[in-house]
């Protein structure tokens, strides 16, 4: 193999991995990375000279654990770490001669990533950036955060836990399931920002949903017995599985319910369902497995060819009992809606605090519809009007737009006078 | 705290506003008010313009006390200032949130910005 490609290989391949050990034992996240930095630089100088190493990745490590011991020497304000370090270096080089792989320390830095003394907003970011190995730039576009912003949210979150001591352990088992909360809500939304740029048109994003898999399926391998790690991967692979239907051969947006469940990916559909039956099995309910059940249901279109609208609005009020959040509220409104009529769906929707929903896009794009259907036109129109300006897709926004349209032509509204706006007045006024 | 939405249009964009096809004069216009009314609702929205196309601008310059006017924009960009607004929000990643609503197009772009606060 080619010098370069070995490398590449390394960094795709092994990166969390390295990193995970490393942290682990200098206990310093940032060291870690730069260290491990300077030994790719300094195997892109040696390894086409030299040839590829036998074991490529027991090099890396040597070569970065100089490093740290190097930078740890030279900060001399970490002198008691110097001991721990010449203790990796060991390892390290014990790695490289022996047959033994190197001990897989990710499980631990997934959960120091998710840690309560870590920022929320960072976890996420976090994971992305040490376990997977993604730039700062492509995670600030995928969160729509200022690049320098996320760069130094990420550092402050690796000074906290290199300064706090957070400490490179698997959680107590009394911590263990709020732990592993924390850290599949992190994986989720990683997906779900991969999810929402429903256009794909964002090749920086549209990756994230697919290495928020990856998480899940890592995960997974190391916690092979925890039903919600199954449940987060299912319901990952079953959304995962419509992203060829969601937009039709134009590219506008299409609707689940609109969309060719002939294009949905039954590997996926199938894989999902494996996974969703062995938590089940488990006998322990939770957050993930719930959603994951709700979107399995769905997939049944495609065999069944039609959708059980009932047995989804029970799902959603499990949800709603046990695990209440904006999005599962919105999403049983429009459950029940289907499945016992748009009044009482409405009604759930109304009882919604105003505050909370008053900028959540998903909430007026439901609210316009169900009002569509009960025939209150004008609210109807208003409500759509709401879910357009907070749109963040463009061609969620066209949809909406046209059924903007529709609806008043359908009150006697001809189509000119639909758009109600005269040029000068439809850009802002002006401060006063 | 005040930022700025800075919105760039492209030459695509200044044409559509007076398409003579009415459908896609229309359509440009249709979303503005749509999302300046969500800045309203949400009580985030402190001001803003549209303005007119590059081509009616006027640049007025000062080189070695002389002063110089000029026709057209003081960039020479492909995308052009083409209107912005005025917002009150926590932070700036509200004000990236509220960016990323705009009404849409290809190549158009936005700039956030936090506006100058007085010293003292």
């Amino acid at each position: 193999m080619d010098a370069r490609d070995a490398i590449d290989q390394a960094a795709r391949n092994s990166y969390g991995r390295l990193i995970a050990f490393l942290s682990a034992r200098s206990h310093d996240v940032a060291a870690a990375e730069d260290a491990l930095s300077e030994a790719f630089h300094s195997a892109l100088e040696h390894w086409p000279k030299r040839g590829v190493p036998d074991k490529p990745e027991a090099w890396l490590l040597t070569a970065a654990r100089r490093q740290l011991i190097d930078a740890a020497r030279h900060m001399r304000v970490h002198d008691a770490s110097v001991p721990t370090l010449a203790m990796v270096a060991e390892e390290a080089e014990h790695a490289a001669t022996s047959n033994v792989d190197f001990p897989d320390e990710r499980l631990k830095l997934l959960f120091i990533c998710a840690h309560p003394a870590i920022d929320a907003a960072a976890r996420t970011p976090l994971m992305l950036q040490t376990v997977l190995g993604l730039d700062a730039a492509r995670i600030a576009s995928a969160f729509l955060v200022k690049p320098q912003t996320m760069g130094q949210r990420l550092s402050r979150a690796k000074t906290k836990i290199r300064d706090a001591g957070i400490a490179f352990e698997l959680p107590h088992e009394n911590d263990l399931p709020a732990r592993v909360d924390a850290v599949l809500e992190a994986v989720y939304a990683a997906y779900g920002s991969g999810w929402d740029d429903v256009a794909g048109a964002d090749a920086r994003r549209q990756g994230l949903a697919e290495e928020a898999i990856d998480l899940g399926r890592l995960m997974l391998q190391l916690m092979p017995a925890e039903p919600e790690v199954m449940g987060l991967l299912a319901l990952m692979l079953h959304c995962q599985a419509r992203s060829a239907a969601r937009r039709a051969d134009d590219g506008a947006y299409l609707p689940l319910s609109e969309q060719d469940a002939t294009r949905w990916s039954r590997a996926m559909i199938d894989e999902a369902d494996a996974w969703l039956r062995k938590a089940e099995r488990v006998g322990r309910v939770g957050r993930f497995q719930l959603e994951a059940a709700i979107q399995s249901l769905h997939a049944q279109r495609l065999t069944a060819g039609r959708v059980d609208w009932n047995a989804i609005s029970w799902l959603y009020e499990g949800l709603a009992q046990l695990f209440p959040t904006i999005g599962g509220l919105v999403g049983r409104a429009a459950a029940v809606a289907e499945a016992r009529g748009a009044a009482e769906g409405h009604a759930l929707l109304m009882q919604l605090p105003s505050e909370v929903v008053q900028t959540y896009q998903p909430y007026w794009a439901l609210a316009a519809h169900l009002l569509c259907r009960l025939d209150r036109i004008d609210e109807a129109a208003e409500a759509y009007r709401r879910a357009i300006g907070l749109c963040e897709d463009a061609a969620m926004r066209a949809f909406l737009l046209r059924k903007l349209h529709r609806t008043q032509a359908a009150a006697g509204v001809t189509e000119g006078d639909a758009i109600n706006v005269s040029p000068s007045r439809a850009m802002p006024p002006a401060e006063s | 705290m005040n930022y700025t939405i800075l919105i760039y249009e492209t030459p695509a964009d200044f044409t559509q506003r007076n398409d003579p096809d009415a459908k896609k004069r229309e359509a440009y216009w249709a979303e503005w008010p749509i999302y300046t009314k969500a800045l309203q609702d949400a009580g985030v929205m402190r001001g803003g313009a549209g303005l007119q196309p590059p081509d009616t601008a006027t640049l007025l310059k000062f080189k070695d006390g002389k002063q110089q006017v000029q026709d057209g924009p003081y960039a020479d960009t492909k995308e052009q200032l083409g209107g912005f607004y005025i917002i009150d929000v926590p932070d700036l990643d509200a004000a990236l949130g509220w960016a990323a609503r705009c009404p849409r197009r290809p190549g158009r772009m936005y700039e956030v910005r936090p506006n100058l606060v007085t010293p003292g």
